[in-house]
C-alpha cells in the first residue's frame, strides 16, 4: 500500500505541474483529470474508500466534465495558446514560487520537529462518513445546502430570464406566420423566401 | 468471498465480457430484422453467425486514419476510454456467488464513478475532431450524460437503503426474500431510463443521430478507433443489463437451474428489451430530453429516495 500511495503521490504532482505549465487550455484539462484520480488513489490508500469514490464521481466525474464542456464550447483556437505561451514568461514564476517555497519549507519543519502524523490503518466505510456527517458536523452540512439552493435559486433565474427573451423574439418560423406578419412569404418547395429570390 | 482464482477470474470475465459484447452486433441485426419483418445477416455461417467475424476482419483491416487537424493525442486517448471504463465497472460486477473479480465494500460507487468518467471519451472525441458536427454531438454528449447520471446514482438509493451496503454480492444476498423490483419499482424505472441515457442508445441517441449530425461525434473516426466506440456502446448495454439483473432481479438468485444460467438468463432478457426499444421508438428533441431529465426524472428520484428512507425508518 505504501508504494501504491508514493506511485500516486508523484503522479498527482507531476500532473498538477503539467496543468499549470500546459498552454492548451484542454490538455490542462485532462492532466488536472489526472491529478483529481491519483489524489483519489491516495485517498484509497489511506483507508479511506469512500472518500476516493466520491472524488472520482463529483470532482473527475462531474465538476471537471462541465469545465470541458465550457472550454469546449468556447472553442479556443491556436490563438489562446499563444496569448498563454506569452503569460507564461519566467518572471511569472518569482512570487508563486516565494509563496511555495514558505509553504514547503513550513511541512518540513512539521516533518522534521513535529512528527508524521500516520494515519489508523482502519478503513473509514460509508457507514462511518455518514455519521460522522449527520453527527457532530451536522450544521457544516446544513450550512452547504444552503449556499448550494442559493446557487440553484440564482442559477434558475439567470437561465429563466434568458428563456423568456428568446419566446419573445423568435416566432415559430412557417409560411402561415410569416404570411400573417405580412414578411416573406415563402416560395413552394425551395424554402427561401420569394422576395429575397 | 473473492474467487480462488483471480487471474483466471479477470481473464475469464475479460474473455466472456468482449465475446457477448461483439456478439450483440449479430443478435441486434437479427433481432431488429425480426422485428421488422425481414431476414437480416443470414448467409456466412449458420444463422449468419460468422457474420461478426466478417465484420471483425473488416474493421481491422480498415485504413486506420486520423484527420491532420486532429488534437492528435486527444484524439486517439478518447476511444481507448469508453472501452476502458465499462471493462473497469466488469470487475466490480458478482457473476455468481465466487466469481467476481473483486469485491469492493462500494462496489455501486465504483460503477457510478466509472460511469461518470466514460463521458470524457464522447465529449474528448467530439473536441478534438475538429469538426463541427462532431463538437455538436460531443456537446451533447456531455450534457446528456451529466443530466441522467444525476438521477442515475438517486434512483439506487433505494436499493442502497433496502439492501444496507453498497457491495453488490450484498445487495443481490439481501434479495433472496424478494426482488427489489417490487417495492423499488420506481427506482427500476428510473434507472433503466438513465441506464439507455448514458449507453447512448436510441432513443437517447442524440449525440450521434446520424439524420442530423453525420455521425455526431465519432464522425472522423475510422477502422479500429471507430470500433473501439461501437465495442464500447455493446459492451456499455451489457454491463447495464447484468446490473439492472443484479440490482433489482436477484441476480443470480433463482430456483432450478445453477446460479451463473439465472444470471445470463436475466442479462440477456435486458439486452434483447434494449434492441426492441431501438426497434421501436423514435429520437426525441433535445431539448424535449433535458427538460424531460431534470423536470420529471430527477423530482421522480429524489421523491422515491424520500419515501423508500422514510418507509424504512418506520417500518424497521
Amino acid at each position: 500500500m505504501d508504494t501504491l500511495f508514493y506511485v500516486a503521490a508523484v503522479v498527482a504532482i507531476l500532473a498538477t505541474v503539467m496543468v499549470i505549465t500546459c498552454l492548451n487550455a484542454v490538455h490542462a484539462l485532462l492532466y488536472l483529470i489526472v491529478s483529481l484520480l491519483s489524489v483519489a488513489i491516495v485517498f484509497f490508500t489511506l483507508g479511506a474508500p469512500f472518500l476516493a469514490a466520491l472524488e472520482v464521481i463529483i470532482y473527475a466525474g462531474a465538476i471537471m466534465v462541465l469545465f470541458v464542456f465550457v472550454v469546449m464550447m468556447l472553442n479556443l483556437g491556436p490563438r489562446t495558446t499563444e496569448t498563454e505561451r506569452i503569460w507564461l514568461n519566467p518572471k511569472m514564476w518569482i512570487g508563486p514560487c516565494i509563496l511555495a517555497a514558505i509553504l514547503i519549507a513550513e511541512v518540513a519543519y512539521l516533518l522534521a520537529y513535529a512528527g508524521a502524523v500516520r494515519q489508523g490503518t482502519a478503513s473509514v466505510g460509508p457507514k462511518e462518513v455518514g455519521m460522522a456527517l449527520f453527527g457532530p458536523y451536522v450544521i457544516g452540512v446544513e450550512l452547504a445546502s444552503m449556499l448550494l439552493l442559493g446557487a440553484l435559486v440564482g442559477a434558475y433565474h439567470l437561465g429563466k430570464q434568458k428563456r423568456e427573451r428568446l419566446e419573445t423574439g423568435d416566432v415559430i418560423d412557417s409560411d402561415a406566420t410569416r404570411t400573417a406578419a405580412g414578411g416573406n412569404p415563402v416560395r413552394p418547395g425551395t424554402g427561401r423566401p420569394a422576395r429575397a429570390a | 468471498m473473492t474467487s480462488p482464482y483471480p487471474v483466471a477470474t479477470i481473464i475469464g470475465v475479460l474473455i466472456v465480457a468482449l465475446s457477448i459484447a461483439t456478439g450483440l452486433i449479430w443478435l441486434e441485426r437479427r433481432l431488429l430484422a425480426l422485428w421488422q419483418d425481414r431476414y437480416g445477416p443470414n448467409r456466412v455461417g449458420p444463422f449468419g453467425l460468422l457474420q461478426v467475424v466478417a465484420d471483425m476482419i473488416k474493421i481491422f483491416t480498415k485504413e486506420d486514419w486520423i484527420p491532420p487537424f486532429a488534437d492528435k493525442p486527444v484524439f486517439v486517448l478518447a476511444p481507448a476510454i469508453i472501452v476502458v471504463t465499462v471493462l473497469m465497472t466488469f470487475a466490480v460486477l458478482p457473476i455468481a456467488p465466487g466469481i467476481i473479480v473483486t469485491n469492493l465494500n462500494i462496489g455501486l460507487l465504483f460503477f457510478l464513478a466509472m460511469s461518470s468518467l466514460g463521458v470524457y471519451s464522447v465529449a474528448l472525441a467530439g473536441w478534438s475532431s475538429d469538426n463541427k458536427y462532431s463538437l455538436l454531438g460531443g456537446l451533447r454528449a456531455a450534457a446528456q450524460m451529466i443530466s441522467y447520471e444525476v438521477f442515475m446514482g438517486l434512483s439506487l438509493m433505494g436499493v442502497v437503503v433496502l439492501a444496507g451496503s453498497f457491495d453488490l454480492a450484498k445487495i443481490v444476498e439481501a434479495q433472496r426474500k424478494m426482488w427489489f423490483v417490487i417495492p423499488q419499482f420506481l427506482g427500476f424505472v428510473l434507472f433503466l431510463i438513465a441506464g439507455i441515457a448514458e449507453t447512448r442508445r436510441l432513443p437517447f441517441d442524440l449525440p450521434e443521430a446520424e439524420s442530423e449530425l453525420i455521425a455526431g461525434y465519432h464522425s472522423e473516426y475510422s477502422g479500429m478507433k471507430f470500433g473501439m466506440f461501437f465495442v464500447g456502446e455493446y459492451l456499455g448495454v451489457t454491463l447495464i443489463s447484468a446490473l439492472i439483473a443484479v440490482l433489482f432481479f436477484g441476480g443470480w438468485l433463482g430456483p432450478w437451474l445453477p446460479p451463473i444460467v439465472w444470471f445470463f438468463i436475466k442479462m440477456f432478457l435486458f439486452i434483447c428489451f434494449f434492441v426492441l426499444l431501438r426497434a421501436s421508438l423514435p429520437r426525441p428533441r433535445f431539448d424535449q430530453l433535458m427538460s424531460w431529465g431534470w423536470k420529471m426524472m430527477l423530482p421522480l428520484a429524489l421523491a422515491n429516495t424520500l419515501i423508500t428512507g422514510a418507509a424504512v425508518l418506520a417500518f424497521r
